[in-house]
């Protein structure tokens, strides 16, 4: 049984190696040239930051892959991040009810938000594209409105030890991150429900012949890409103590990079968690690492835009050849 | 003869695996219309898509008006004088009628697209097809016989002598066939050559001068509509001699397990009802487009069903869901392996296994033991050659593809199992194959309903067939009655007992 089971971990990890050796080694340099030319980026502390500004993104980038895998997308993450931080600052600054009444607004209303994206895009057909597109506008323009334009502040301490607190030297984000991809994994490799997901994103035709039911799926998806936001707002507020209306901007384009960089095709169908833990490692390392090296942080925009075309280029190809195949 | 406008001899085709056109023929003379018949897949549309350019034929001899011409694509043809009006139309349904008339030859004053000019030079050929409509009216809010109407306006813009029409009265309504054989016979007259593809034996003796017939790609003979009568047409139709490779023990079928009753669904069922027997193989016949697919998804409930009930084993089922349906054992091989049958980039043993997932995975747990137990036996058990079962559907052949299917639904262990053209596009060593496969399951027990628009094929492996046509079960006939004018008859409308 011990045998097996090693015998087991030892294929997988040689399969993970195997599929995910292009971005991996891609990683590993990049790694290499910031701890040459920036200091202190294998410190213990950095490594901290980094994956602290990993888990964020993270988040949104595990709903984000979901809804990639469907074929489809969801630009809702950023705008309802910052919406969720604000609703949950304000349900107990404003209304005095406890922190956790605060936690739970802010999540169940990415919920709430996600569920309105997956009935749209299922029962109207509209291209997930302009449905969460459009709905990153509402959220937007909601969290502004109901903010009055300016940041909830508070100063309650338990509640920004949600974000900020850390367990040994492993901050909190950092724990929940971990949970997430363990779900996350469960779900994609170890349930119906994940396998019914790659079968609708693979053919959505074949999928309904085959007895699933696809607008559960779909549905299903986006209301987990929402509870991510959601998840991601509280926390981003708990560690700016402060529910602001302006936060999350372009994080969308942050969890898409990850996701293509992971793997993830655009075509539906496919994608892994192991690719994405390699995606979101190597938007944060490519944040981080230009930091430290003091490069003005507006390259970083140009950068990552510059990176998911190459990556959604690359998939092509991959594509292509296989078609070429079939 | 003088005006002899086109004739083409001896044209033989050949696609991977099949002869499609063996020493075909057809003649046509000016001021005239030609109907052209044969079952499915007798090659009526490849001989039409030979002279059109589509494909062009591997060996044979085309005239036009006498003079011996070479066509290798579809500009040659049209320059020709070839028209060739498809069963879907090939019109863009955001421009104008002019433009869509000029697409491509756009007219230009001072180097810009002009409207006008083209509006203006539409008018005489909208005029002689008899549309009277603005020529700047958008295409996609015309009807589809109007639609129609504007890509034979088109075909005069580019000069055709010969205007091909294949079935072009199959989604078109009563009033707009009328509208249809006013105009064909209005060309007829302007001295036009016309090839009339049809299924349907009214249209041609009611339009057509003459008549050829195909059989399995080959010329059978031309008759002139007024000397001959329906059952000439089928008599040439059918009579081929039927392929040995059918394997079939026939058994004493048992209990009805599944039974429809007066099944409405959308425009393609109409009260609709048979039943099918343990041991059976209930063979549905009809041409392309009779509704046969649609029968079985609705009893699936797969598409929504207006009215009707389904039985199984003598009990209503309520509302058919997918999901029910295959747990109580009925299970549908859809007909188009690529689309609906398989996703093809995911990997043999994801497919295998997508519709019993239930068997293995339960609260987060992979019984990785069983999953690779259910691959193995499907894969086993009709011999599937693939390296592996880790390899993604695409690089397998059709036949491999099919037998993937076949093993996936198997894997459900139906007692009901509905195949929809399940040898559609495969060569005849897989085909074989795939009837021994049906002819075992019938014999262990499974009621099998084998969906075909093959008349050997339903002929020679049902035991009893049903026969659809235009939304309706126009026939049942029982195996000791078959004879493939029979079958047609029921199939073509002339005949009706269901």
């Amino acid at each position: 049984m011990d045998k097996t089971a090693s015998n087991y971990f030892v294929r997988a990890t040689k399969g993970y190696f195997k599929q995910n050796w292009g971005i991996l080694s891609a990683l590993v340099v990049m790694c290499t040239m910031f701890s040459i030319f920036g200091s202190n980026f294998l410190s213990g502390t950095n490594m901290v930051n980094l994956l602290r500004t990993c888990a964020t993104n993270c988040y949104l980038a595990i709903g984000v892959q979901l809804a990639i895998i469907l074929a489809g997308i969801d630009l809702t993450g950023g705008a309802l991040a910052a919406l969720s931080g604000v609703m949950c600052v304000m349900t107990f600054e404003k209304l005095g009810l406890p922190i956790w009444t605060g936690i739970m607004v802010g999540i169940l209303l990415g919920l709430f938000v996600g569920l309105i994206n997956g009935l749209i895009i299922t029962y109207t057909g509209i291209h997930p594209f302009v449905v969460t597109l459009a709905m990153q506008s509402i959220c937007r323009g909601a969290a502004y409105l109901i903010a009055n334009g300016s940041p909830v502040t508070t100063t309650n301490k338990e509640f920004s030890a949600f974000g900020t607190g850390s367990l040994g030297i492993v901050p909190y984000p950092v724990i929940y991150m971990v949970i997430f991809l363990i779900l996350d994994y469960f779900l994609l490799n170890k349930s119906r429900t994940g396998r019914h997901i790659y079968a609708v994103g693979g053919s959505e035709t074949a999928a309904r012949f085959s007895g699933i039911d696809i607008n559960k799926i779909k549905i299903l998806v986006w209301v987990i890409s929402g509870v991510m936001a959601g998840f991601c707002g509280v926390v981003l507020a708990a560690r700016l103590s402060s529910g602001q209306p302006s936060t999350g901007e372009g994080y969308e384009t942050d969890a898409i990079a990850a996701s293509v960089l992971g793997g993830t095709s655009f075509f539906g169908g496919t994608g892994t968690v192991g690719g994405l833990i390699i995606g979101v490692l190597i938007i944060g390392v490519i944040s981080n690492g230009l930091n430290l090296m003091h490069v003005n942080s507006y390259w970083q925009f140009v950068l990552k835009g510059i990176i998911i075309i190459a990556a959604v280029y690359f998939d092509m190809l991959k594509q292509k050849k296989q078609n070429a195949a079939g | 003869m003088e005006n002899e406008l086109l004739r083409m001899e001896n044209i033989v085709k050949t696609f991977p695996g099949v002869k499609a056109l063996d020493h075909a023929a057809i003649t046509l003379h000016k001021g005239e219309i030609m109907g052209l018949m044969g079952e499915n897949g007798a090659g009526k549309s490849t001989l039409m898509n030979a002279l059109g350019g589509v494909f062009p034929p591997d060996s044979g001899e085309i005239y036009i008006e006498g003079k011996k011409v070479q066509i290798h694509n579809v500009h040659e043809s049209q320059a020709l004088g070839v028209a060739f009006i498809h069963q879907e139309l090939a019109l863009e349904p955001y421009l104008t009628i002019a433009e869509n008339i000029f697409l491509g030859r756009e007219m230009k004053v001072f180097g810009m697209i002009s409207k006008d000019k083209m509006a203006e030079a539409a008018g005489p050929f909208l005029r002689r097809v008899g549309l009277d409509i603005d020529p700047n009216e958008t295409v996609g809010r015309l009807s589809l016989g109007q639609q129609q109407m504007v890509e034979i306006a088109k075909s005069f813009s580019l000069n055709a002598k010969i205007l091909i029409l294949d079935e072009p009265t199959s989604s078109l309504s009563e009033n707009e066939v009328e509208v249809l054989f006013n105009t064909v016979k209005d060309l007829k007259s302007q001295g036009l050559g016309i090839v009339f593809i049809t299924h349907k034996m009214a249209e041609v003796f009611q339009l057509c001068d003459a008549v050829t017939i195909m059989r399995d790609g080959t010329y059978m003979d031309t008759l002139q509509s007024a000397n001959c009568n329906e059952n000439d047409l089928i008599s040439l139709m059918v009579g081929r001699s039927l392929g040995n490779y059918y394997v079939r023990s026939f058994n004493e079928p048992g209990e009805v397990v599944l039974e429809a009753r007066n099944i409405n669904a959308g425009k393609r069922v109409k009260d609709c009802s048979f039943s099918a027997r343990k041991g059976e193989i209930l063979g549905l016949y009809g041409l392309v487009g009779a509704g046969r697919s649609e029968l079985m998804q609705a009893i699936m409930g797969l598409d929504p069903m207006d009215s009707g009930k389904v039985l199984l084993n003598g009990k209503t089922v309520k509302h058919p869901r997918p999901m029910f349906m295959q747990h109580e054992g009925v299970a549908l091989v859809p007909e188009s392996r690529k689309t609906e049958g398989l996703i093809l980039k995911n990997t043999l043993a994801f497919n295998i296994t997508l519709p019993v997932l239930d068997q293995f995975m339960k609260k987060l747990h992979v019984d990785k033991d069983k999953e690779s137990s259910i691959i193995s036996h499907g894969m086993n058990s009709i011999s599937i050659k693939a390296a592996s079962a880790n390899v993604t559907c695409n690089t397998l052949s059709g036949g491999n593809q099919q037998k993937v299917l076949l093993a996936k639904w198997l894997s459900t262990n139906p007692k009901v199992l509905i195949l929809d053209e399940p040898t559609k596009g495969i060569d005849v060593g897989a085909k074989a194959e795939i009837y021994t496969i049906i002819n075992d399951l019938a014999k262990a027990g499974l009621a099998v309903i084998l969906i075909s628009s093959e008349m050997p094929e339903v002929m020679n492996m049902s035991d009893r067939m049903i026969i659809m046509r235009e939304s309706q079960i126009t026939g049942e006939i029982k195996h000791s009655e078959y004879s493939q004018e029979l079958i047609l008859k029921y199939a073509m409308g002339v005949m009706k007992n269901g």
